[in-house]
This record gives C-alpha cells, structure tokens and sequence, in this order.
C-alpha cells in the first residue's frame, strides 16, 4: 500500500505543479504528501465529490456502519501506530456523528485529522437540509478546527491540519469544506513549510530548569516515577527505562501510560489512583519526589488532591504549559517533550542511593499483590484476563471499552509493549473498544488485537461487527458477560444500598449474533471451557467472537472511594 | 481580584467565539471585553477583563496560549497602563432639569450628543471611578438606558 502511494504520489509530483485539480483531488494529493495510505470514513452528500476522488486515489478506505465507528477507528489507529488517524464524514449527521470520537481524541491526547463535508458555501447559515455548525460545535473539542472557504487554501490547511495534530500535545483537527468548494478548481501548491507564528511548541527543556531538576532528583530519597500518555506520544518509551534503571527509581504507569514501560520489570509497580494497585499509591503517597513525565493528575489518579502525595516535592513534565500548575502545585516545572527532557536528565543526574526506599517498595510488591478470590465453578473475569494475558505474553494489542471489564483489564494484563492498550482515559467513552480494534488491526495486520469487552460496551458500537467481517479482520473479541453494567452497578451496590437501577441488561445471544455476521462464535460458561475457549479462538484464523459468562456481582478492586485519598483504598478482602 | 488581559489574535471569523468559548467552559467569568483591529494588518486586540485569583488567571493565560489563533497574551493589571471605557446615558430631562444636567456632567467633560423633547443623552469617556461617578450623579434624575462598551487598556510608555 505505502510503496503504491508513493507511486501515486510521484505522479503526480511530475505533474506542472500549476495544473488545475479540484478540492477534492487537492485533498487526495495531500493525504498522499502527508504519508496517508488508509482514512475511515462514511459517505454521504456533502462529501460526494471527495469519495469520487478517492475513488481512484490510492488510499485504502474503510467504510464502518456508523460515523462513530470511524473515527473510532482512526483513533485507533493512531494509538497503535503513533500515526495520524484521518477519518471523513459528510455534513450534518455525519458530522455530528463524529463529536464523541473527536471529544474521545482530544482528552487522550491523539492526533486526528477529521474531514467533514459542508452544504455549499451558498446555502451556509440557511438551515439548509445536512446543514450543521460543525466549527461551532468541535471549538471546544478539537485542537484546532477550519471552515474552508477557498479552493486555494486547501494545501495550506491540510499540511497545519496535520502539523498541528501530531506535534506539541497532539490532538484532533477539523477540517470542514463545502461541497462546492470539493468542487471547485484551482492551482495546487503545497507549501513547503508551515508559517504559523502563533504556534511554537516548547520541544526543548530550558537548560537552567532542567539543573534544577536533576539537583532535585539528586537529593531524592525517595523518588518515584508517575509516567503517563505522554511518554508515549513523545516515544520516549526507551530513554524512561534508561532513566529508571539508571537511577533506580520506580515507575508506576496511569492507565494512559500503560506498556509505557515494561510490566515485567521490577522496578514497574502498577497502575496508580482508584483502581490502582496497593503498592503504587503507597509509593506515592510516601515518596519524597514525585516525577510526573506527561501525566495530567487527572481525579482518577490522584483521589484527593489535598491529600496526594502528602511529602512529596512535584516534578511536572510536560509538553502542554497549561497543565503544569492546573490541577496541583509544582516545585519543579519544565515544559518540554518527554524524550528531550529523559535524555537530558540522564545525562546530569548522578545516581543516588534508593536501595532502602526500592526495597521497602519492592517488598510492598510482593506483599500486596493484585489478587480476586477465585472459584472453581463460576469463571471470574480477572481470571479471564490472566489467561489472556499468559497466552499472548502480554505482546498483543488489547484494546478495551469502558467499565469493570476495562479496570480488569488494566490490572491484570501484564503489557510488556508500548501502544498495546488501546483505552479511552479522559472521556471513557462505552462504545470505543470495537471500532478501535479496527483501526489497530489495520494499522497493525500482523499482529494480534484482541478486544476485552462487556455485554454492555460491546452493544454500544455493535454494528461495526459488519466492517470486521466484510474486511476479515482476525479480531479477537472477548465480552466478559455479567448481565449488568458492572461499574454502575458496583457504584450503587457500594453508595446506594444495592438499588440497582436500570443495570441489569439482558444482552443478544452474542454467539448467534456471530453466526449472523459469519464471525466464529464461542461461549465459555464455567472455569473449566475458559482456556480451551480462549485457545480455540486465538488460533482461528479470521474474527472470532468468546463470550464469557461470568460472576455478576464481582467488583473492582481495590477501590479508593472519590473523594478519598490514596491511601484509603478499600481492598480485596475488606469489602 | 479583577485582572486585565491583553490579547493579540488573528482577525478572522470565528475568534471571538473561540476565546469568549474558552472562558465560558473553563468557568471563567469574563467582566468585559472589547476587539478591534490592531495597527498590523491581520491582527486583532481583545481587551478582557476577568474576576480570579492569581492560579485561576495563570490557567486563563495558559489555555488562552493554546490557541492556535492567540499570538500573545499579556496580563497588564499590574503594569503601568491607561484603561478607558466609553458609555452613552440616557437620561429624562425637562426644560427645567436640562440646564442642571449640562452643568452637572462638566466637570467630566462629558458631552451631550443628543437631545430629544423627553430626554438627553450624554456620552463619557474614562476609567470605572469615574464613570461610576457619573451615572450614580445622573441616577436621581433617572436614567433610561445606559450603554457601555467595556475597557480598552494599553500600556504605558
């Protein structure tokens, strides 16, 4: 597909650069320049011309059931390849369709560009039929957005669109042409460089603020590193283990940072906050420096913040000034991308003695395990989750949708490989986990992408089963099926007396549903069927969906209650 | 405390919404603002005046620096620096009170753009004391409509 795309692209590089091309086939010229060999999308009026000119582009699209499905899908995509994800949807509906994947972008930090049709520049402010303020609405969304209103500027758009999405702290960018503007003719020139004075990311760390933080860590007894999504996004995956190790001090990932740093070292002590594990937010909470590399001590992470990290000094690293202040306050504050801060950091700290302060977290490792009660009949989700976890040794992409089974999955898959969990953090978006998986297996076809599911998430975004098998995407979905909207209900079971209001669900037969979609469908209904079930799947060849039949009332452990702080964890057990 | 902010951003359609959108959803309460376009073509000035502490106009500034569209944005308040806002007052004037009227705003050099049979209106530039002063001076007389722009702010020097 790239080396076609090249081709293509080199075709039409030999063209007068002067020739007439229409909007639509200017914006094809440009995925092409921007390195775009795949977009998802859905077709519809107001984008008409541009699926005409896809028609003979290159580029492989991917038309999902739903516009949510798509941008899903390119979220996805971007996840697991650190690539942009393009999607496309027409005016209107299909505009409006795209907000919660858009939303779901922006609070992950994922770098999208989005195109939308518009009615044409002459019926705009109309009410015309499909019409919809789509700039109005994505402002507060996007990181960017543009309403297109010459042919001309279409180059100019798509290469800021692009640049303003993956650099500095990515995020999605709108772009929304009028249908008669993909219509329209007009010179092609792509820009060779990007004039945006209003628009200059700190890349580098100003050298005095980094003495100040190597003078810090220095003198830390007892540091330890809180590393989130922005490790991923700066790929500065190595240079983070370089500097654990170098330094001994240990790591522990949020939810966004998960495979940001191996599961199988010892110096990884789990994921911090409500669901986090003993020892990581006993780490935190006795730490006397706490080194945050792209976190963004969101509620989930902290519980209460006056009561967070109680003797620590903060170390806030991040590519995004706002954040630095905005929820806590910061000794040491440095505005950089993380993998030019690791390297120089490595470089000027000298290594201090954290072998006591290691050793009691070490020891707290061992001691406080995550662990559920397991049975011998009923199969327990978190068990599920262990054997998937054994059987791909971690390496496969799991991506997940929202809930109890995605707090599971977060716990008890060991992720030893960046950009293999596949979450939606800030918004927590049901509905995400499908389509995403979509966009990993295409960016990612030789590997494996497994889907970690509920019975009630899976339905949110069902219909995208049709794109797995029309494409035959060898997706492994896994619902961990209790029969209620497992995080609602523990909510109620734990603040409102087991009044389990509108969460109990009964769901399809998920294995029939397969059979309708020709997908491979399994059901595991005791302990026993869990393994041979998970192993008859994995080893199929195309998409398979297993069902899981598991206990209804389990909960997420530990549990620090909102409002709570980290230390006040309810534990297994203690219920 | 009340902070001013000056802002540098393009001139093109949508900005305003952009930047009045930013402080609605961070639930930053927006005093005053006044736009218009700065010397160098292209360029606009918005001058915002916003209720917070210091941690809360420290966010302000920072998301408003996000802004693909925000050149610059500089907090004033403390700087040397004219703040001027323009308001236009109607007020019900007789025969007989008119006189007293025109007297009364003098001092301010204030001037009165319009007469109508019931009625004056009086137009005044300056800073908030002063302007306050004005309309509680006219109050008794009892205003009809009051209009204000909101501050213009530049730094001295």
């Amino acid at each position: 597909m790239r080396a076609e795309a090249v081709k293509f692209d080199n075709q039409m590089m030999e063209d007068p650069a002067t020739k007439e091309k229409t909007g639509a086939k200017m914006l094809m010229e440009c995925f092409l320049r921007e390195g775009v060999d795949v977009v998802f999308g859905y077709p519809g009026g107001a984008v008409i011309p541009i699926y005409d000119a896809l028609y003979e582009a290159p580029i492989h699209h991917i038309i999902s059931r739903h516009e949510q499905g798509a941008i899903h899908a390119a979220d996805g995509y971007a996840r697991a390849t650190g690539r942009v994800g393009v999607c496309i949807g027409t005016s209107g509906p299909g505009a409006t369709n795209l907000v919660t994947g858009i939303t779901n972008a922006f609070m992950d930090s994922i770098p999208l560009v989005v195109i939308t049709g518009q009615v044409p520049t002459s019926l705009i402010g109309t009410d015309a039929f499909q019409e919809a303020d789509i700039t109005g609405i994505t402002m507060p969304i996007t990181k960017h957005n543009y309403l297109v209103q010459n042919v001309n500027d279409i180059p100019r758009i798509m290469k800021e669109a692009f640049y303003i999405a993956r650099s500095g702290r990515p995020g999605p960018v709108v772009i929304d042409i009028p249908k008669d503007i993909s219509y329209a003719t007009g010179a092609f020139h792509y820009p060779d460089s990007i004039h945006l004075p209003s628009y200059q990311p700190t890349v580098e760390p100003n050298a005095s603020q980094v003495s100040k933080v190597a003078m810090a860590i220095s003198e830390a007894k007892k540091p330890i590193i809180l590393a989130g999504g922005g490790v991923l996004s700066a790929s500065a995956e190595h240079e983070l283990l370089l500097f654990a190790e170098k330094l001994q001090i240990p790591v522990t990932t949020t939810l966004m940072g998960l495979g940001g740093f191996p599961a199988a070292h010892p110096l990884w002590l789990g994921m911090p906050g409500m669901h986090g594990t003993v020892t990581a937010n006993r780490a935190i909470q006795n730490s006397d420096l706490l080194i945050s590399l792209g976190a963004r001590f969101d509620d989930r992470v902290t519980g209460n913040i006056e009561r967070f990290a109680p003797n620590a000094k903060i170390v806030h690293i991040d590519i995004d000034p706002a954040e630095l202040g905005k929820i806590i306050n910061t000794q040491y504050p440095l505005v950089s991308d993380i993998k030019y801060a690791l390297q120089k950091l490595i470089k000027m700290v000298k290594p201090t003695d954290t072998m006591g302060w290691v050793g009691q977290v070490l020891h707290w490792k061992k001691e406080k395990p995550l662990t559920f009660k397991d049975t011998n009949q009923q199969i327990k989700p978190q068990y599920v989750i262990q054997q998937i976890s054994k059987i791909t040794k971690g390496k496969a992409i799991i991506s997940t949708d929202v809930g109890q089974h995605q707090m599971w999955a977060a716990q008890f898959y060991h992720f030893e490989k960046t950009r293999s969990m596949l979450t939606s953090g800030g918004l927590g978006t049901m509905g995400f986990g499908l389509p995403a998986a979509i966009g990993a297996q295409i960016g990612k076809p030789d590997q494996t992408v497994i889907l970690i599911s509920g019975d009630g998430s899976i339905q949110m975004n069902i219909q995208e089963l049709a794109t797995i098998a029309e494409q035959q995407l060898p997706i492994k979905i896994v619902i961990l099926n209790n029969s209620f909207l497992g995080m609602v209900r523990q909510w109620q079971e734990i603040f409102h007396d087991k009044r389990y209001s509108s969460t109990p669900m009964k769901g399809p037969d998920f294995v029939k549903l397969a059979d309708a979609y020709s997908i491979l469908g399994l059901r595991a209904t005791t302990k026993e069927m869990v393994r041979e079930t998970l192993e008859k799947g994995f080893n199929h060849s195309g998409p398979v969906i297993m069902e899981f039949i598991v206990e209804k009332e389990e909960n997420v452990l530990p549990f620090v209650p909102p409002g709570a702080s980290l230390d006040e964890m309810i534990e297994e057990g203690q219920e | 405390m009340k902070h001013t902010l000056s802002i540098i951003v393009n001139n093109q359609a949508g900005v305003l919404t952009r930047i009045a959108g930013l402080f609605n959803r961070r639930g930053f309460n927006i005093d005053s603002i006044t736009v218009g376009r700065t010397e160098e073509q292209g360029l606009s000035r918005m001058t915002i005046v916003v209720q917070g502490d210091q941690r809360l106009v420290e966010q302000v500034k920072k998301q408003l620096h996000k802004q693909i569209d925000v050149h610059k944005v500089m907090d004033i308040t403390n700087e040397p620096m004219v703040a001027r806002e323009l308001i236009m007052i109607k007020v019900k004037a007789s025969p007989t009170t008119l006189q007293e009227i025109t007297n009364l705003i003098e001092p301010f050099r204030a001037a009165v753009i319009d007469v109508a049979h019931s009625t004056i209106t009086i137009q005044a530039t300056g800073n908030e004391e002063k302007l306050n002063a004005i309309i509680e001076l006219l109050r008794p007389y009892g205003i009809k409509d009051l209009v204000r722009t909101g501050f213009a702010a530049i730094q001295r020097g």
